[in-house]
């Protein structure tokens, strides 16, 4: 902190313009004008103009360091001159090895794997203040920075150091003028006052207020409304650990105290040391050279450097020589003593010698433990000290850390002096600096040490990128007829088939065994529900771990390959929490929801279909239903999907006729779903409408006449081909529908979805309310992936318009033909019920995952209106407002 | 000056913390001096035992009784400290 502009600001603060005249607020617009002016023309300045001009001006802060710090320590009265220089020399050499390489023009980044490009903005005009501690550095600090980013700046310097400063800055100016820099691009208030700093502050032409300076500047400056750069009041606390270098520790400690009298605000102030070495530690700083008061001396040294009033250090005492401050303390030291070092047995007003003091006196603290050794520095941390700087000497790497967790400072140094380890790139890799940033502990908005990237803003090109997909399916897919024939290349010693009651007695278990290896012990489990529930699971997977099972054969429909899928995830992962891994997700990439990847793949699992409609035999889903709350739990993830499928129609050739149509009709709406679906691509494409083609041909075939061969193999390849397409590609709104109305209605899946289906395809096919945000589809082509379908059937149609609504109205003539109702109402549910029931079901449906894939973002109150055109039904199904071509 | 030290230092395990706090309240009548409590068992502070915390604070300052921490490890330290309670209490290790 800097105390004596502290003590300034405590008294009367005029900030009122009116207290300006007319003729100094005119000197002050005339600053902003030109600074402006000269900001303007240097933002075409390239970034090989910058840095010619920047290292010209370095050269001349690095002739004129001895000069500068001569005029800083001659006006000031602060300060050791020779450390000044040391510091005008940081400010200059080691400021520009950092930024003589950063870009701060044009493009300053690329990122090509991000497809980003970050650019550089300058600020244009900064307003900025300087302390009186570090005068001439901070100045030359500045200008290095600001010409590097292409910013003018008005210098408001204080008071008390306003000769060196300015002279500072005339040095600095001419330069880079004479090297190419713009008129004007810096200018420097003469005779600062604070009216002139409000006025400034709040100048809707300055961009930026860097204050360095004490809380009352800063505080202002952040008051301001503008944004602004500032620093904060410093207590660093040290600990000096037993298992410290003492050597070491001691002299970085002197070094640092001592360095331009202890006027970086970053120094030492309160030394905590351990017990075991607190003695060794004294004795040594008494061998280099400081002075250890008796209590005695302790109580004189408090009286002359600290106001008992306030609290805080005496301003006569800042950037003061320990002898000088001895003899005003009237403590008899050696003439060459270097540092005063003061006992205290707390922190607080009650031990006055823990606050700052920007002078070479130091407080220390005997610890009897690391606890209390961190208490104290704590302590002293919350002292006045917030977000600046701590420091810690030891060798014990968890007590380093602990420090670190506990102590809220922006610069922690480890092991080497506080202030110039602060300053950077002098004992560590900190960014230079000549501005700590405190944080909002400090009052200021970064902890960080302020560099060039905050005087500047920073634009980022960000392209559109084409994040990778996937096409993930099982590993084998046997396909045909007797494809079954396959288990027999499947070695296994111990193989559970998981299936229906009803497959097994009507024998298709028994085909099963005659293709698995004779050697193979066999166990049945059956599933005697519908649809799989966490009991049902429970014992598949109690069964799997009696027989110890390393091969897993789900035959049966969805629900039984379903289950056979959770059945495998428990058994080989049981913590496995299928509540956790059913929470919902967005985009499956980024999903919260980890499954367990570390499995021991103790069973392969070989899929069956016996249902020529839902895919499960390929997809990476398994729905589970949780009685108990009649909720249904569906998992998506592709460690789900099988290993190996087998789709062979002999086990589709007793199919009903019901349910040959209920499924045939789900496989149709996979395939016209994941045609559209925003995650569509080539891969999922040419499945889809292979499979559109084989239902459109095939399932009216299989559902006349079930034991048509070819039919049936042909929509039970359709069935997998589909399944393949939306397994990558999603589904849509349709199945977000069907899924609400079915589970509250009692109506089958493939029922449900031919109810909705052509009233889908026309809405998906109109211009929409809302598109659905996809980064993988570029403008909207629902409509032309429909009239690309219609193509494929032959369905005729000179436009897109004609070539959907033929699409629709096929489909209209299918579900006719397989004597599907073609209402809701036809199912005899009455409108009512439906009226009752509708707001809840679009809920539902708005939330279902489906729908997210869908090209077409679902309003809440479009569902409710596909839904009651699905009650209406026949003939209703029309495209509202189509798109033509041109519009999109 | 301690005149009396609750009757058994009373250890604040973590579980049960707001119950010994409030044990510990209800014995502070008649207590005199200091009453030490002792954290050393204590990992972390959540609000309602601050809240609690706070509440044995007030009473014992009313009934001129002194109280001592014991063992509060750093990060509750850094807890009461951030919630400026620290000047209220005195510590030990």
């Amino acid at each position: 902190m800097i105390v004596s502009e502290a003590v300034e600001e405590r008294v009367q603060i005029p900030l009122a313009v009116e207290t300006l005249s007319a003729e100094r607020i005119a000197y002050l617009e005339g600053l902003v004008s030109q600074a402006r002016t000269a900001a303007a023309v240097f933002s075409q300045f390239t970034q090989e103009d910058v840095d010619r001009i920047v290292k010209a001006m370095v050269l001349a802060g690095l002739k004129q360091a001895q000069y500068l710090a001569r005029l800083a320590v001659e006006e000031t009265r602060l300060g050791v001159m020779e450390d000044k220089v040391l510091k005008n020399m940081v400010a200059t050499e080691f400021v520009y090895n950092y930024v003589k390489d950063k870009r701060t023009v044009g493009i300053i980044r690329e990122l090509p794997e991000r497809n980003l490009i970050e650019m550089a903005e300058p600020i244009g005009v900064l307003f900025s203040l300087t302390p009186i501690t570090n005068p001439t550095s901070t100045v030359l600090f500045k200008c290095i920075m600001a010409i590097k980013t292409r910013n003018a700046v008005i210098f408001s310097p204080h008071p008390k150091a306003w000769h060196c400063c300015a002279e500072a800055v005339r040095i600095m100016y001419e330069t880079a003028v004479q090297h190419g820099a713009p008129a004007g691009v810096f200018t420097c208030l003469d005779s600062p006052t604070l009216p002139d700093n409000a006025y400034l502050m709040k100048h809707k032409d300055v961009g930026l207020i860097d204050a360095t300076g004490g809380p009352g500047v800063v505080k202002a400056a952040y008051s301001s409304g503008k944004p602004a750069l500032g620093v904060g009041a410093g207590n660093t606390p040290v600990y000096l650990e037993k298992t410290a270098d003492v050597n070491t520790a001691v002299v970085d400690i002197i070094v640092s105290k001592t360095f331009d009298n202890g006027t970086i605000c970053a120094s030492e102030q309160t030394v905590v040391i351990d017990d075991e070495i607190y003695d060794a530690v004294l004795k040594k700083f008494a061998e280099l050279g400081a002075h250890l008061c008796n209590e005695k001396e302790t109580r004189l040294l408090e009286r002359t450097v600290i106001d008992p009033e306030t609290g805080f250090m005496q301003p006569l005492a800042v950037g003061q020589k320990a002898t000088d401050i001895a003899r005003f303390a009237g403590l008899s030291v050696k003439p060459d003593t270097k540092l005063l070092i003061a006992p205290i047995h707390g922190v607080g007003r009650e031990h006055p010698l823990s606050v700052e003091k920007l002078f070479p006196v130091l407080a220390v603290y005997r610890a009897k433990s690391v606890n209390e050794a961190l208490r104290v520095c704590v302590d002293v941390n919350h002292a006045g000290g917030i977000g600046h700087t701590a420091v810690v000497f030891s060798r014990n790497e968890e007590v380093i850390r602990k420090f670190g967790e506990v102590i809220n400072a922006g610069r922690i140094i480890v092991n080497s002096p506080g202030s110039v380890g602060a300053l950077g790139a002098v004992y560590n890799d900190l960014v230079p600096t000549f501005s700590f940033g405190c944080g909002t502990g400090g009052g200021n908005s970064t902890t960080d040490n302020v560099n060039i990237f905050h005087y500047l803003n920073i634009k980022r090109l960000a392209r559109r990128t084409q994040n990778h997909m996937w096409f993930r399916v099982p590993n084998q897919i046997y396909f045909n007829m007797n494809a079954v024939e396959n288990l027999r290349q499947f070695p296994s010693l111990s193989t559970i088939i998981v299936t229906s009651p009803l497959l097994e007695q009507i024998g298709h278990v028994d085909i099963l065994r005659r293709h698995i290896c004779p050697k193979t012990r066999i166990h049945v489990q059956v599933i005697p529900d519908a649809e799989p529930e966490v009991k049902i699971i429970a014992q598949g997977v109690e069964a799997l771990n009696f027989y110890k099972a390393d091969q897993i054969i789900a035959l049966g429909g969805g629900s039984v390959i379903d289950a056979a899928k959770i059945m495998k995830l428990k058994y080989e992962s049981p913590e496995a929490d299928l509540e956790y891994l059913a929470a919902p997700f967005l985009d499956l990439r980024k999903r919260v929801a980890q499954y367990p990847t570390e499995k021991t793949n103790r069973a392969r699992l070989i899929a069956i279909s016996t249902t020529s409609g839902t895919g499960s035999e390929v997809t990476p889903f398994a729905v589970l239903t949780d009685k108990a709350s009649g909720r249904k739990v569906t998992l998506a993830d592709y460690s789900l999907t099988p290993d190996v499928a087998i789709v062979d129609p002999q086990f589709v050739m007793s199919m009903p006729k019901g349910l040959t149509a209920d499924t045939g009709i789900d496989c149709l709406t996979h395939a016209l779903e994941a045609g559209v679906s925003n995650y569509a691509s080539p891969y999922t494409d040419s499945s889809a409408m292979q499979a559109i083609r084989l239902v459109f041909k095939y399932l009216p075939i299989a559902y006349e006449h079930p034991s048509d061969e070819e039919a049936r193999c042909m929509m039970h390849n359709a069935a997998c081909i589909a399944a393949m397409a939306f397994s990558n590609a999603s589904v849509g709104v349709n199945h977000a529908l069907a899924h609400a109305f079915g589970a509250r209605f009692g109506v089958a899946h493939g029922r449900a979805n031919a109810l909705m289906l052509p009233h889908v395809m026309a809405y998906n096919a109109a211009v929409p309310t809302k598109f659905m945000p996809s980064p993988y589809t570029k403008g909207y082509v629902a409509h032309k992936k429909y009239a690309a379908v219609a193509d494929l059937l032959g369905l005729g149609g000179n436009t897109v318009d004609e070539k959907v609504k033929n699409l629709i109205q096929a489909t209209e003539q299918l579900l006719d033909q397989l004597g599907f109702p073609r209402s809701i109402a036809e199912l005899g549910i009455s409108r009512e019920d439906f009226e009752r029931a509708v707001p809840e079901l679009a809920s539902i449906a708005f939330e279902d995952p489906s729908g997210r894939s869908n090209p077409r973002m679902p309003m809440m109150k479009e569902l409710e209106e596909l839904f009651w055109k699905a009650y209406e039904g026949r003939g209703v199904a029309k495209v509202d407002a189509a798109l033509e071509p041109a519009h999109v | 000056m301690i005149a009396v030290v609750l009757n058994d230092v009373l250890n604040i395990d973590e579980t049960p913390v707001l119950q010994a706090l409030q044990e510990a309240g209800d014995k502070l009548d008649g207590t005199e001096g200091e009453a030490v409590l002792d954290f050393s068992s204590v990992r972390r502070i959540d609000p309602s035992t601050l809240l609690a915390l706070q509440a044995f604070a007030g009473t014992a300052d009313k009934k001129a009784v002194k109280v001592v921490l014991r063992g509060v490890n750093i990060d509750v330290y850094k807890v009461l400290k951030l919630m400026k309670l620290t000047p209220r209490f005195s510590f030990v290790n």
